[in-house]
């Protein structure tokens, strides 16, 4: 059979592959040879090895939207899964309107990045419009900022993750561990926590290369201001190579160190997620 | 049981609003003169700041609205369509034909998904000017390229469950590759590919860099035209920038009122897989 | 059923997108990247226009506030690059030089008034300015009358004219402000916008005067203040507390209590203008359109009159308004023969014949520095009225040092330091030592 099916290599993968090829494999590639090349459009680059790479890690604002990136990665991640898994928990219980709730939570996930920048500009403007000050006066603000807006997109999205892992617990064991007498807390430590590790390790991975990579709503909320205290990775990058003139090269190679970090956070997800399915 | 539920359904119902609250406050402001937005954005209209629909107009003229509308909707509709179709069938070949190419073919998507696009947003821009594909047509087929990986991820995992004994059969009953994979596997797939629909249409229809970057000058889509309206020699108007925010919203939340059971389905079963 | 929605969605995306602009464009067709989003639209009126009277297409696209360069640096790459764009001044040129083409032939050059004022290198001619613009306080002649008849007024002056220093501007500003109830207005200056993307008034256009004295010092005779502030490595920011008197003077006055001037944009200062609730703003004579264009608006346009920004510097009883340009119009050297005659052509078309001409003038509302406009074809709204006024006066005009800032990053981190100085978080020092730090790591890029 499969030499027959061979034969429709043509059909079957030429159209996936050559688009592939265009949209990807030869921008990564020329990507990669750029980070080592000084040039403003393509055709006028220049080799200059390493050097982009040291300015990238000389660049104080580079190092600082790291910082900055991490810092907000690590908040999101652990407070977006607290209060996802809380709601799931809730929903699961047997509530009267249980599918609105899931329905309202999840809708702002769908509105986009830009979008959702600017509502909760206004409304943290709006909020802060009382103590006399904006959300521009200290990099904290848009810190806590950013943090409020991917909770307020991002949990919906990992409460359905956990309901759908919390109902696949088969309902006997829960009953099960109750008659043994464990409590509602000690359910949840010793039973469900352990049965949805699985949707654990998913959402944090989710929310992790999420938030790592933001950009639209950095740009729309707060767009690094003040003084680019408040800008991410993926926005440092774009404002390097877009609008420094003489720094394509170096943001590129900022771009090639950016990858190389969420490849790593993407290659780990695929091996926990392996080793989980080998388990089972 | 019931009783002990009552404090849970307040509280929900409490959460509810604040989720809420953000979108309402928004459609609010857009009924309000563009002075009176900033300055008081929790206070409902009266008669000196009650603006009408004159927002909406303005907005829609400002950013030629209906044409961003129209050119998200085509790209999205048409991109999410390849990005079903044509990798189920590369997904197909790469499970059932087992060689070295096709591991490596395997491997080569699987990477592109964990790659940011800020890796290749200047280079792809230029590849695609290159062969002119910087226009709405030709983005199709630049999000069939970059967004394949995910599907082909999801696809290839998908079509390792169906048993082959089906296409056995198949073939002994004379049937050819192709006509097999359009009968037999792709009704099959049908599931998951929904989810990849949800999945992609979702990036699509928000997706702001690339499409800038691609055709952003010439065609605006919508996150673009909201983007945009922020410019001109400080002159943002706030009046048209909320009515913009509430017509971007308002397809998304129809789409998803209309079918909510699929996405939250999909993306469910997207995440599990993915 | 799938099919019948295709078809549905179909016919709405093609209804409702743009079809007409799905063409490709032809290889000599003129390609121009517009630096103004105010006239974006005049400018599309331009493109038809030229298209019924020449047969010929030119294609205007136009940037965002604040993306200009980001725009350029995108579109240039591409096979059907910009074949007219903008740069501002010996800075942007220095950056876009690789893509200028020599303009020393061209009609336009030698129609120029002055021709010292294009951008040269060498024998070659590469950039030319298409507007002179000027800017300064702008202010709402009916409220300083209206202060001026008050019987406990605390200055002796009877008219805003006769403010020729910071000094007596101080005076009249705080007892303004402290009878701002009397006066009918929210505050003396419009609100000081310090949004990201809204700065430029204050860290390119008012800190163009302390460094417009800081190099005037010891010019020598073939030397400009802005050809020596582009040899400096290295500034000391002298005149940094007459920047700071102006500063405060604009912050502690204005409309808007200074913590929330984060969030404010250009366009909102000018609207408070417009609806009478300031008497003055800092903007040129490009701002007029935005003071007409908002609804409610109660300024008469005799009533609107521009003073020079004093700062308490020696010798400014003499000093004009700030007039110059950054917008220097380059053609691109890599375009095809074909698009650059086109480009030059069309360019040749809208600064010398009468359609063009008027559209410049009065449309666009550009003071064209060539020998093809005569002097009623000059701008006629009352701002560019006001600063040919000034012009056409003995007072000394201010150059626009600011063409020699080191880099558009060397103005963000003026501005950003300038916000966190407003709303409190940075000293004077602080600011002053950023901006002496800044041009010297800029500078040396």
């Amino acid at each position: 059979m499969e030499n027959s099916i061979k034969k429709y290599f043509p059909l079957f993968v030429i159209p996936t592959l050559t688009a592939f090829i265009i949209s990807f494999f030869i921008p990564l590639i020329m990507g990669i040879y750029l980070s080592f090349s000084e040039f403003t459009t393509v055709s006028d680059a220049e080799f200059t090895g390493f050097l982009n790479y040291i300015k990238a890690f000389s660049n104080k604002e580079f190092l600082d939207s790291l910082w900055f990136t991490v810092k907000f990665t690590v908040v999101s991640v652990v407070t977006i899964n607290l209060f996802a898994f809380f709601l799931a928990l809730l929903l699961t219980k047997n509530i009267r309107g249980r599918n609105v709730f899931r329905t309202v939570f999840f809708m702002p996930n769908l509105i986009g990045g830009i979008v959702l920048g600017y509502i909760w500009q206004l409304i943290i403007n709006g909020v802060l419009l009382n103590f006399g000050v904006t959300i521009t006066y200290k990099a904290s603000y848009g810190f806590w900022g950013l943090v409020i807006l991917s909770n307020w997109q991002m949990i919906g999205y990992m409460m359905v993750i956990y309901i759908a892992g919390i109902q696949n617990i088969p309902t006997e064991l829960i009953e099960a561990a109750k008659i043994d007498g464990a409590k509602g807390f000690q359910v949840l430590k010793n039973v469900t926590l352990p049965l949805v590790m699985p949707s654990v390790t998913i959402c944090l991975f989710l929310t992790l290369s999420n938030s790592f990579k933001m950009f639209d709503q950095n740009l729309a909320l707060t767009a690094g201001a003040p003084a680019k205290q408040t800008q991410m990775l993926a926005l440092d990058i774009y404002n390097t190579f877009y609008g420094t003139v003489g720094y394509e090269g170096v943001g590129q190679a900022k771009a090639v160190i950016f990858s190389v970090i969420l490849a790593s956070i993407g290659i780990t997800q695929l091996y926990f997620t392996r080793r989980r399915e080998i388990e089972h | 049981m019931k009783s002990k539920n009552l404090p849970i359904t307040i509280f929900l119902m409490g959460l509810a609003i604040l989720f809420v609250a953000p979108v309402i406050i928004v459609l609010i402001n857009s009924f309000k003169g563009q002075f009176y937005i900033l300055d008081a954005p929790f206070k409902l209209p009266d008669s000196s700041t009650f603006f009408g629909i004159n927002n909406y107009i303005s907005g829609i003229e400002k950013t030629n609205f209906l044409s961003a509308f129209g050119y998200s909707l085509f790209i999205t509709v048409f991109s999410v369509l390849a990005i079903i179709f044509f990798p189920a069938m590369t997904s197909w070949y790469i499970a059932r034909v087992k060689n070295a190419f096709t591991k490596i073919l395997y491997y080569g998507f699987i990477l592109s998904m964990v790659i940011p696009f800020q890796m290749v947003m200047f280079t792809m821009a230029k590849t695609a000017n290159v062969l002119s594909l910087d226009n709405p047509l030709g983005i199709i087929f630049i999000y069939l390229g970059f967004g394949s990986g995910l599907s082909i991820f999801m696809y290839t995992g998908f079509v390792k469950s169906i048993p082959k004994e089906i296409e056995e059969a198949a073939m002994i009953d004379g049937c050819n590759p192709v006509k097999m994979f359009f009968s037999i596997i792709f009704p099959i797939l049908k599931p998951i590919a929904i989810t990849i629909a949800i999945l992609n249409a979702m990036w699509i229809w928000n997706d702001y860099l690339l499409p800038l970057l691609l055709i952003g000058n010439d065609y605006k889509t919508i996150p673009i035209a909201v983007q945009y309206l922020r410019g001109g020699y400080g002159s943002v108007d706030m009046g048209a920038m909320m009515a913009l925010l509430v017509l971007s919203i308002i397809p998304i939340i129809v789409f998803y009122l209309i079918s909510q059971k699929y996405i939250i389905e999909g993306v469910v079963s997207g995440a599990v897989k993915g | 059923m799938i099919k019948r929605l295709l078809t549905v969605i179909l016919t709405v995306a093609v209804l409702t997108m743009n079809t007409g602009c799905m063409k490709k464009a032809s290889s000599g067709e003129v390609y121009f990247l517009n630096f103004k989003p105010e006239v974006a639209s005049v400018y599309d009126e331009i493109a038809k226009v030229y298209k019924n009277e020449t047969g010929k297409d030119v294609k205007i696209v136009t940037a965002a506030s604040g993306t200009y360069e980001q725009t350029l640096k995108s579109e240039i790459a591409k096979s059907s690059a910009p074949t007219i764009f903008q740069v501002n001044g010996p800075i942007g040129f220095a950056s876009w030089e690789k893509y200028c083409a020599d303009l020393k032939d061209t009609a336009l050059y030698n129609n120029l008034n002055d021709k010292d004022v294009a951008i040269t290198k060498g024998d070659g001619v590469y950039a030319i300015p298409y507007a002179i613009e000027g800017y300064g306080i702008i202010y709402n002649d009916a409220i300083m009358r209206k202060y001026f008849s008050l019987p406990n007024k605390s200055t002796s002056l009877t008219d805003a004219s006769q403010i020729d220093s910071f000094e007596k501007l101080k005076e009249i500003v705080v007892d303004m402000q402290s009878k701002k109830k009397e006066l009918g207005i929210e505050g003396v200056f419009a609100s000081t916008s310090l949004n990201a993307g809204e700065q430029w008034r204050w860290q390119t256009h008012l800190a163009n005067i302390p460094f417009y004295y800081e190099f005037k010092e010891n010019l020598k005779e073939d030397e400009t203040t802005v050809t020596k502030g582009l040899d400096k490595k290295e500034i000391t920011f002298k005149f940094a507390d007459n920047f700071k008197n102006i500063f405060d003077l604009y912050i502690n006055n204005s409309v808007t209590d200074k913590k929330l001037l984060g969030s404010k944009s250009t366009s909102d200062s000018m609207a408070e203008f417009a609806l009478g609730k300031c008497a003055m703003v800092q903007n040129g004579d490009w701002a007029w359109s935005q003071i007409k264009n908002v609804d409610g608006n109660v300024v008469k346009e005799n009533d609107i009159k521009f003073l020079p920004i004093f700062t308490g510097i020696e010798g400014e009883e003499n000093q004009g308004l700030c007039v110059g340009t950054e917008n220097y119009i380059a053609v691109n050297k890599n375009a095809s023969d074909e698009a650059k005659k086109n480009s030059i052509d069309f360019l040749e078309w809208l600064y010398t014949s009468e359609t063009g001409k008027e559209y410049v003038s009065k449309r666009l509302g550009f003071n064209a520095p060539f020998k093809s406009f005569s002097e009623n074809e000059r701008p006629d709204d009352p701002l560019s009225r006001e600063v040919i006024k000034w012009l056409d006066s003995d007072k000394n005009n201010i150059e626009w040092t600011f063409l020699s800032f080191p880099s558009d990053e060397f103005k963000n981190y003026f501005g950003d330091v300038l916000l966190q100085y407003t709303q409190g978080n940075l000293n004077w020092n602080d600011v002053k030592k950023t901006v002496v730090e800044r041009w010297k790591s800029e500078s040396n890029k």
